[in-house]
């Protein structure tokens, strides 16, 4: 049997060394819920063996029978009739099968009906679920939704949706895009009015909504009268109901299986979500940062599968007598995409390492009367941490979809650009993974605060002090020179304090804070894994020139880009 | 009205992936260089078992007659929704062709006591007779429905089914209790997370005892005191030998096997593919893409 999680060296790999002690055991308050709940862990080597064996589960299902429906799902889709949207029997079917599997509710606590698993382990089912069908996962990660409720929400909200979620009875939205309010979210327009009893209701218009059939939405509103900025927005929960219309739904490049729909909002009944006045500042942030987590499985997801049908057919393909793969324009593709997409995956699991530690320590700090100072450090630097990666993670992660997804056409050369081979599949449904929860832009903008602050610093020097010898500490060398190039950029720009340079060259830093954190990553695994030396070898001697370049470009100080591009866009 | 419902498994080799030397020598299957996995079509019938449990209310039990490890397979029943489960082991059984087997299993339901329906798979893929679910309805004096594909009513001591003949499909109706066998072509439920969570401690009592020996505990005591701590959480999977379900010596085994393998050939076919494509669109249009696939066109 098929399976996308066995048979991926280097996910088995990550979760064997991915070290989430802590997380479980502050996840699993100290191994008590044991006592109280059926197949809750023991211990940690239980928990861990829990997760192993659920991905094994997930990765079967992935394979087996998600993956084989995806051309049809793609080429069907939802249908849309009388406002009312139909998923295609197959997506249907996929649901139901995850569910049947028990992984409706991954993250949510044991007493909500969870698996209170981490993060970490439910991105690993994110990023197979993708590389399946790109866009179930927009269905499969709307968990993202629950988990903000039971961040944010009331006690009597918790009940009352929580375990419906875990149970796969209702599914989710999260209803923030507008027509006039995209990336700028702070310019929010629908009204949220109460009436004199105190009950609040929606009006107004969302568009791009992933999901907006659903039956629970979490609702970015206006609730202050009068303000125009973030400030002025709170969240709320509603359910589909007469006076939530969907309008139409969307007619897109890719992610065909899922709906994207335009909603009208004509005085929706409402609940607040957490405090008035902190929609946007707090929970929306939150929620969008689970969200940009899940993006970046999606967009590791679609490079695997691109991959592996371009490895597939370039064994299968003979051109001149051999198989394409043993020409070096096309194995030296090949290795660049799986070095990339290694790249992504050491980044994206070191960023729900810290998402994981935030999570828990934030929990601890605020159930916790008079938390200790060193919780709230510990709270406070995974914050950071988080903070930082996540955007990093998103924008390499999708970047790099798309880049794999390019070169998996191009090696299919012009079957690929026929409908009867999955690869232009992968093309257009990696397209809107570098736009979508924010595109690679903002990313660098939401990245560039951290990389300029040295957030990595304590992590990367953590790493470069472990025992490395021979081929490795050579490489280690390459690292440490490209760190103190990296510093010394950042300087730099810190010394000119021109706003404008720093946003133009923001994207240039941040790539090369990523190839020096993902360095000293692979390094490490390198240690646990005598095979991987090569990989981490091919990756620091590719960074390398790439690294210099955009060095370069930020320390040259040129500002005719920021004088002239106006001559230039207009000639 | 909750049914009883006992469906036989089978722990086979997996004869579809083949990996290494999959015959010895002397003609008999490797078993130790093939996975051993859930025989595809008895998860069918588990599946089938379990959504009678959906509709009607149910209580599922699964067996097995195997080794040991055949216990695997009882654990995979749990993860999908199986409520008890019993492994028939002993060397006893050892060497079994299908009429030592239906005889062994008729011992098992008879031991296990009053049931309303039986179900098996069709046929398993290691030996691919389909012998042992009509036998074992035979020694239990059973009415049965073989090739069943769906349950169309289940009530008032009767059943109703659909099954697969060649060229199309009949209705049957039988009175309970009854056996069935099914075919491949119901969607096998998933394993649940939460349930491989809950059922991975499920043991069999030697599988404590030997879990304690490794420990070096040898309390025999305590080991009682673990045995009925996993049956009060419901976590035992019951294990008989072929003294505890009154099986008679001579009927089971290599000395109640009157099958005798004189020789195993190895056929190799030969001549050109023959292949049928069904004349509708989607036959047509599946030829096409495999030979674009093939470069035959385009």
């Amino acid at each position: 049997m098929a399976n996308f999680f066995t048979e991926n060296k280097d996910l088995v790999f990550t979760l064997e060394h991915l070290d989430l002690e802590e997380t479980t055991r502050l996840r699993e308050n100290n191994y008590e819920y044991a006592g109280e709940f059926d197949g809750a862990p023991r211990n940690y080597a239980d928990a861990h063996d829990n997760y192993q064996r659920v991905l094994t589960v997930i990765g079967e299902i992935c394979a087996e029978n998600i993956a084989p429906r995806a051309t049809e799902v793609d080429e069907n889709g939802p249908h849309f009739e009388n406002g009312v949207v139909t998923y295609y029997p197959l997506t249907v079917q996929n649901l139901k099968d995850l569910n049947d599997a028990g992984v409706s509710g991954v993250m949510l606590a044991h007493k909500y009906g969870g698996l209170n698993f981490p993060v970490s382990i439910y991105t690993m089912m994110t990023e197979m679920v993708s590389r399946a069908d790109a866009s179930l996962q927009n269905l499969f990660g709307l968990q993202d939704i629950a988990e903000t409720i039971s961040d944010f929400g009331s006690e009597e909200q918790k009940d009352y949706y929580l375990p419906r979620f875990a149970r796969g009875e209702v599914d989710g939205a999260m209803d923030l895009t507008e027509p006039d309010s995209g990336s700028d979210l702070q310019s929010v327009r629908l009204r949220a009015w109460q009436d004199e009893s105190g009950q609040w209701y929606l009006n107004g218009m969302k568009r791009f909504i992933t999901n907006g059939c659903a039956a629970v939405h979490l609702v970015l509103a206006r609730s202050e009268e009068g303000t125009v900025d973030g400030r002025g927005l709170s969240m709320f929960i509603c359910e589909a109901g007469p006076q939530l219309v969907v309008r139409r739904i969307e007619n897109k490049l890719g992610i065909h299986g899922v709906a994207t729909a335009e909603l009208q909002y004509n005085d929706v009944p409402a609940q607040l979500c957490g405090q008035r006045r902190r929609g946007l500042t707090k929970y929306v942030m939150s929620l969008m940062n689970g969200a940009r987590v899940a993006i970046s499985g999606q967009a590791l997801g679609i490079a695997e599968a691109a991959f592996h049908e371009a490895r597939k057919y370039a064994e299968e393909r003979k051109q001149f007598k051999k198989s394409i793969d043993k020409f070096p324009p096309v194995y030296e593709m090949l290795t660049r995409m799986k070095i990339k997409i290694l790249a992504t995956r050491t980044l994206l699991y070191e960023t729900t390492r810290a998402v994981d530690l935030r999570g828990v320590y934030e929990k601890l700090a605020e159930n916790t009367e008079n938390p200790s100072p060193e919780i709230r450090q510990q709270a406070k630097y995974w914050s950071r941490v988080a903070a930082v990666l996540t955007p990093m993670s998103k924008a390499l992660s999708t970047e790099v979809a798309n880049q794999v997804a390019y070169d998996a056409i191009q090696i299919h050369g012009g079957t690929g650009f026929m409908r009867d081979f999955p690869a232009e599949r992968f093309y257009r449904d990696a397209r809107i993974t570098n736009i979508y929860e924010g595109t690679t832009q903002l990313q660098v903008v939401a990245a560039i605060g951290g990389v300029m602050q040295r957030h990595n610093d304590e992590r990367i020097r953590e790493l470069m002090k472990l025992p490395y010898e021979g081929t490795l500490e050579r490489l280690r060398h390459k690292v440490v020179a490209l760190y103190e190039k990296q510093l010394k950029a950042v300087e730099y720009v810190a010394e000119r304090k021109d706003a404008e340079y720093q946003n133009l060259v923001a994207r240039c830093l941040v790539e090369m804070e990523t190839m020096v954190l993902v360095g000293i990553l692979m390094l490490r695994d390198a240690l646990k894994c005598t095979e991987r030396e090569v990989l981490v070898e091919r990756y620091i001697i590719d960074s390398e020139p790439q690294f210099e370049e955009r060095y370069l470009r930020v320390l040259s100080g040129d500002l005719t880009m920021i004088d002239k591009h106006r001559e230039i866009i207009d000639y | 009205m909750s049914y009883t419902v006992l469906v036989f498994v089978k722990q086979v080799p997996d004869t579809q992936n083949i990996t290494g030397e999959a015959m010895k020598p002397d003609g008999t299957v490797n078993r130790a260089a093939l996975p051993a996995i859930f025989n595809p079509e008895d998860l069918n019938a588990l599946e089938l078992a379990l959504q009678l449990k959906d509709r009607f209310g149910a209580k599922v039990i699964v067996g097995t007659m195997g080794p040991p490890a055949a216990a695997e397979v009882l654990r995979a029943s749990l993860y999908r929704g199986a409520d008890e489960c019993i492994l028939l082991t002993d060397r006893a059984f050892a060497g079994a062709d299908t009429l030592a087997t239906s005889y062994a299993l008729s011992c098992c339901a008879k031991k296990y006591g009053k049931f309303d329906l039986v179900l098996c798979g069709r046929q398993a893929i290691d030996g691919d007779t389909a012998q042992v679910g009509p036998q074992l309805a035979e020694k239990l004096g059973l009415p049965q429905l073989a090739y069943v594909e769906e349950v169309l009513e289940l009530g008032g001591g009767k059943i109703r089914i659909k099954r697969t003949i060649e060229g199309g499909y009949e209705v049957l109706e039988a009175p309970l209790p009854v056996l069935m066998t099914v075919i491949e072509g119901n969607h096998p439920r998933p394993m649940n997370a939460f349930r491989i969570m809950k059922y991975k401690r499920a043991r069999t009592k030697s599988e404590l005892a030997r879990d304690h020996a490794d420990a070096n505990y040898t309390d025999a005591e305590f080991l009682a005191e673990e045995v009925e701590n996993l049956a009060g959480r419901n976590l035992l999977i019951h294990e008989w030998s072929a003294g505890e379900v009154n099986a008679a010596p001579d009927r089971i085994g290599l000395a109640g096997s009157p099958t005798k393998v004189k020789t195993i050939q190895s056929v190799v076919l030969t001549g050109g593919e023959a292949k049928s494509v069904e004349p509708t669109d989607a036959g047509i249009g599946g030829l096409i893409h495999e030979l674009i696939e093939d470069h035959t066109l385009g």
